[in-house]
């Protein structure tokens, strides 16, 4: 008895049980990813690169290095996420009559889960944090974010979240409730277990790192830009992320606020959203997307921008209509807000309501469809190189026209009502999320890759995985429209009716050709870098580029610029080139910059312990990480070595190798 | 220059109309072979349904189809290699152009938004219908069928109160006669979902949806759940029958004829998890079951949901309606009785995470003797599935 209450005082609901050890998909999962993990660490050790690991990347505050571990992220996330979609359409493509396929249903409910709020949180999420990460400073002449410490803590939160999901694959089980956790089935209730409660806690670690980079990058660019840069002179890119930034701060705190109330109803019995006592699961609805429509834009609009500036670039023009392509922008972004309806017609709102809803998402299309006329016209008279980040460009403008359509056809409710959860939905949101978002984000990992690293990735590979993307994206996702006029629903692990079966086949060798596309994309990395010298640019400048980005070497110093640019027009850098603009080669003095802190690994690290005992209701340890990450951060308010000055003759050494080097180029 | 706007070569036209054509034979052959019950339905709202897609799709396909093709031409044409296209850096304005790209969408979705406004109020699943069928008003007199559906774990149960009659996993209406169904659920939501027949809305415990709906040609349909409740979701299905009159009335007599009755006890048996349970019919039905139901009272000793918003509409009870707390906690039903909520995972559910062993209440199948089908789950330890500890512990705080 005893013991019995001293193992619980000390696990929690945690006892060895909860690890899936009979589980053979899990093993060779497990096994894969422990051997891939020994692999990773033996290389580290081996070349002895812990020390530089830890000192020029974990604890760093430079944006760029932030930005890159951020894509980094992302790409591993996409990994798994990818792996959870292979194992979700080979079900299937089998389970049909008698045939039960090789997922029971609550092994099936968690991958669904899994990959939705994996590729949502964890790829889509750290991916465009990632590029305007990177990006935003170089294009705005700034020489970090406004708050580099603020930035690197950020990073560890989001990672933070990202390892407590992935906990959940080998500790206990994920949630079986659909991304979106609806109550009341993810209610105490009818969801006891951790499932939920990974979920939980994984989004709200996450969370707070999506809105404090949000605060951060938003502070960046009204702050920080270079003098001359008024806002109509922004990079198109530096727009689209104020946008998706200033939709990040308004929206997570509702999706934090209703996760909250969540946790309240699951772990100290309140009744928001139960069905006892007056809850009331639909205000959870409405909550989640108040948070969820401008998620989506928080996707797609740094996609938008990164087509911007790879359309002008490789069409050697100036964008056309900057404008109007600035006020479409902040149009979407005003109503992003007054859409979130859309996502429950079928709840049964009265007409008017639905309707005020419909036609709002419909009048989204106008400067949806005025962005994809200022590309079309940005692409008339101009000489397009198809480079790879343009094919990503024209793939993108094809496939998002086609999710666009869909999408204002699932706006009108009384077609929603028969399209509804089914995957034609599916279907749709696909087709924008992987057409827009991650076609945007891969243009953009194309177009900027030269200049983080100094060397452009293979162009024959990134086309074989363009094209292997497109055309999987295409055999994987038509289908699936086809299956949603056919009356077939979403999150169904088993199926009665045989004619359904070859259109999951074809979708699921369309996702064979999609991992055919990331292998591609894979070899391309490996490629490149073993060509590298081959591949190398010392100009900073490959692909003629038009934004301030370009005007410094490849890969930027420390300190990005060593004299603050001046801007004078639109497009700085083509501005400067015109103007015959000469880098200056003397008079450099030392640069001030941020010291690199730990302190943002360590309570990313805590964050996750606390999530955890959370999660097992391990509650001293759930108290003591608590009380640990408190003295952390007050702690590091006591750390007055907060920056240096990088040395006069440091600068002029590293600028003078740069001159010596554009010389050379001559 | 005008000319040179246009016309990519011609032999590259010609074998792309020709591999497009190709292309189309196997994909309409594939179309063909299946059913598209969206496309075509047999009721007259999902008709109407089909329609405006169709029309939506239409008035969109205005503007996309000029811009993916305008899109490819202008990729072709002004490609580098392409030495005769004009190439002008600095074009970067034009107001006319600019009027024209807002304005363009700006109409299709005036028209699109004027189209919504109408369908959506004519197509309220909440409005009783003004006609059976295009060009015939529902005829004086005919009273819309009532059929009363609610979402279980993981079947459906229908009630006719004209008939006294109820039904679980399949449902028959009488061609071109109105049905008004009113929906709830009893856990968790659901979507109902005949795709043949109307359009879905969601099945909310302690709540009711309508939906208005006719079937105008006899058949067979397939109803399904369109909205995840666990793990029996899949084979949430259910037969919508579309009887001719004279076969409606038959359908009900069977019912009558071979049905057990449908008690609250029995009621209360039924609601626990339970999948792919076959069709069942009950001849009677106890008082006011469905009621009890929406309100989520149809345990004996809860509360019902009405009494309590009068009571609070009259301004409370004041602080005796404590008394009244436990009366009003309907979830927690399914750990009490030692059933396994619709999303358990581990550790409250006992099965070891993503094993074989199938939750409670799937269907039961032989490779998995572990099944536990609707038997109260054995005593395992302190968990909050245990009989004996029959608070959960979220509630324990309380």
């Amino acid at each position: 008895m005893f013991s019995d209450s001293l193992q619980k005082f000390l696990f929690g609901r945690f006892t060895l049980e909860s690890i899936p050890f009979h589980e053979p998909i899990l093993q060779v999962t497990f096994a894969g990813v422990a051997l891939g993990g020994i692999t990773v660490l033996a290389a580290i050790t081996y070349f002895r690169f812990w020390g530089p690991l830890w000192r020029d990347w974990m604890t760093s505050v430079d944006h760029k290095k932030i930005g890159i571990m951020y894509v980094v992220l992302a790409l591993v996330m996409l990994l798994r996420g990818f792996a959870d979609a292979l194992l979700m359409r080979s079900q299937q493509a089998v389970a049909f009559g008698a045939n039960e396929g090789f997922l029971p249903p609550h092994h099936y409910d968690q991958i669904f889960t899994a990959h939705g709020v994996i590729m949502i949180f964890f790829m889509a999420m750290p991916f465009v944090t990632g590029l305007m990460n990177y990006v935003v400073p170089l294009q705005i002449g700034a020489r970090d974010v406004a708050f580099p410490f603020l930035n690197n803590f950020s990073f560890w939160m989001t990672a933070s979240g990202a390892v407590i999901v992935m906990i959940s694959l080998f500790v206990g089980e994920f949630a079986r409730t659909g991304w979106l956790a609806y109550p009341p089935l993810s209610g105490a209730d009818m969801s006891p277990g951790v499932g939920v409660d990974y979920y939980i806690w994984a989004l709200q670690i996450a969370g707070i790192g999506t809105l404090l980079s949000g605060v951060n990058l938003i502070v960046t660019i009204v702050k920080m830009r270079a003098p001359g840069m008024s806002m109509m002179k922004l990079p198109i890119f530096v727009w689209t992320s104020l946008c998706t930034n200033v939709l990040i701060v308004a929206a997570f705190p509702v999706l934090t606020a209703v996760l909250a109330l969540l946790s309240l109803d699951r772990y100290v019995g309140t009744h928001f959203f139960t069905n006892d006592l007056g809850g009331n699961p639909m205000m959870y609805f409405n909550l989640i997307w108040i948070w969820g429509h401008p998620e989506v834009y928080i996707l797609i609009l740094p996609a938008f921008g990164i087509f911007s500036e790879v359309t002008s670039t490789f069409c050697g023009k100036r964008l056309f209509g900057y404008a109007s392509m600035v006020y479409a922008t902040v149009v979407i972004t005003i109503l992003s807000y007054l859409v979130w309806l859309h996502h429950f017609f079928t709840m049964g709102s009265g007409a008017d309501v639905n309707s005020f809803f419909g036609i709002t998402t419909m009048i989204i299309s106008i400067p949806t469809g005025a962005k994809i006329f200022n590309w079309l016209f940005t692409m008339y008279r101009g000489r397009i190189r198809f480079d790879v980040p343009m094919l990503w460009t024209v793939g993108f403008m094809v496939t998002f026209v086609i999710g666009g359509m869909t999408g204002v056809l699932l706006a009108v409710p009384p077609a929603d009502f028969v399209l509804h959860n089914s995957l034609f939905l599916i279907a749709h949101f696909h087709n924008v999320i992987i057409g827009g978002v991650l076609f945007g984000m891969l243009a953009g990992v194309n177009y900027w890759f030269p200049k983080a690293f100094g060397f452009r990735l293979d162009p024959f590979w990134g086309k074989m995985s363009f094209w292997f993307w497109l055309v999987g994206f295409y055999v994987a996702f038509m289908p699936l429209y086809v299956l949603g006029l056919m009356g077939v629903t979403r999150r169904a692990q088993h199926f009665d009716d045989p004619s359904l079966q070859i259109w999951f086949v074809v979708a699921a060798c369309g996702a064979g050709l999609i991992l055919l596309g990331i292998l591609s994309f894979i070899v391309q990395l490996f490629v490149s870098i073993r060509n590298r010298e081959a591949l190398r640019d010392e100009t900073g400048d490959p692909w003629h580029g038009r934004t301030l980005e370009w005007s410094t070497s490849s890969p930027p110093p420390d300190y990005n610029f060593a004299f603050t640019p001046v801007i004078h027009d639109l497009d700085a850098w083509s501005d400067m080139k015109k103007r015959g603009y000469s880098r200056p080669v003397s008079g450099f003095r030392s640069i001030h910059m941020p010291r690199n802190t730990g302190t943002g690994v360590i309570l990313g690290g805590l964050s996750v312990v606390f999530g955890f005992a959370m999660i097992w209701y391990i509650w001293w340890l759930a108290a003591l990480s608590f009380v640990a990450m408190l003295a952390v951060t007050i702690l590091h308010t006591f750390n007055y070595d907060r920056d240096y000055h990088i040395p006069a003759d440091t600068v002029v050494r590293s600028e003078d190798r740069r001159t010596a080097l554009l010389a050379g180029q001559v | 220059m005008a000319h040179s706007l246009h016309a990519p070569p011609r032999p590259r036209s010609l074998t792309g109309r020709l591999a497009r054509g190709l292309a189309l034979v196997p994909l309409a052959a594939m179309l063909a072979g299946c059913n598209l019950v969206v496309m075509q339905p047999s009721g007259d709202v999902a008709v109407q349904q089909r329609n405006l897609i169709l029309a939506s799709t239409g008035l969109m396909l205005l503007i996309i189809v000029p811009v993916i093709a305008l899109t490819l031409v202008f990729a072709w044409r002004y490609r580098e290699s392409n030495k005769e296209a004009v190439y002008d850096p600095d074009w970067h304005h034009s107001t006319q152009l600019e009027v024209v790209i807002w304005t363009a969408p700006l109409i299709i979705i005036i028209a699109l938004g004027a189209l919504t406004w109408i369908s959506t109020h004519v197509l309220d699943p909440f409005r009783p219908l003004q006609r059976i069928e295009a060009g015939r008003p529902v005829p004086e007199g005919v009273k819309p069928l009532t059929v009363q559906v609610v979402a279980l774990d993981w079947k459906w149960l229908f009630f006719y109160p004209e008939y006294g009659v109820a039904t679980v996993n399949e449902m028959a209406a009488p061609v071109d006669r109105p049905i008004e169904f009113k929906i709830t659920a009893s856990s968790v939501m659901n979507a109902f979902y005949v795709p043949a027949l109307a359009g879905m809305i969601y099945a909310m415990p302690g709540m009711e949806t309508k939906l208005h709906a006719v079937i105008n040609k006899p058949g067979d349909y397939n109803g399904l759940s369109s909205h995840y409740s666990g793990s029996g979701f899949s084979r949430m299905t259910f037969r919508f029958l579309g009887l001719q009159g004279g076969e409606f009335d038959q359908w009900v007599a069977k019912t009558k004829a071979e049905g057990k009755d449908l008690s609250r006890e029995a009621y209360l048996d039924l609601e626990k998890p339970s999948e792919q349970v076959p069709v069942t019919y009950y001849k009677s039905v106890a008082d006011g079951l469905y009621g009890l139901i929406v309100n989520m009272c149809a345990v004996p000793g809860k509360m019902c949901m009405n009494e309590m918003m009068r009571i609070d509409a009259a301004g409370g009870a004041g602080p005796e309606s404590h008394e009244n707390r436990e009366k009003l906690q309907y979830d927690n039903r399914h750990v009490r009785e030692g059933h396994e909520p619709p999303g358990a995972t581990t550790p409250a559910s006992h099965r070891p995470p993503r094993g074989q062993v199938q939750p409670e209440g799937m269907k039961p199948d032989g490779k998995n003797p572990a099944v536990r089908g609707s038997d109260p789950q054995p005593d395992r330890g302190d968990g909050p599935a245990a009989p004996q500890d029959p608070v959960a512990p979220a509630q324990r705080s309380n």
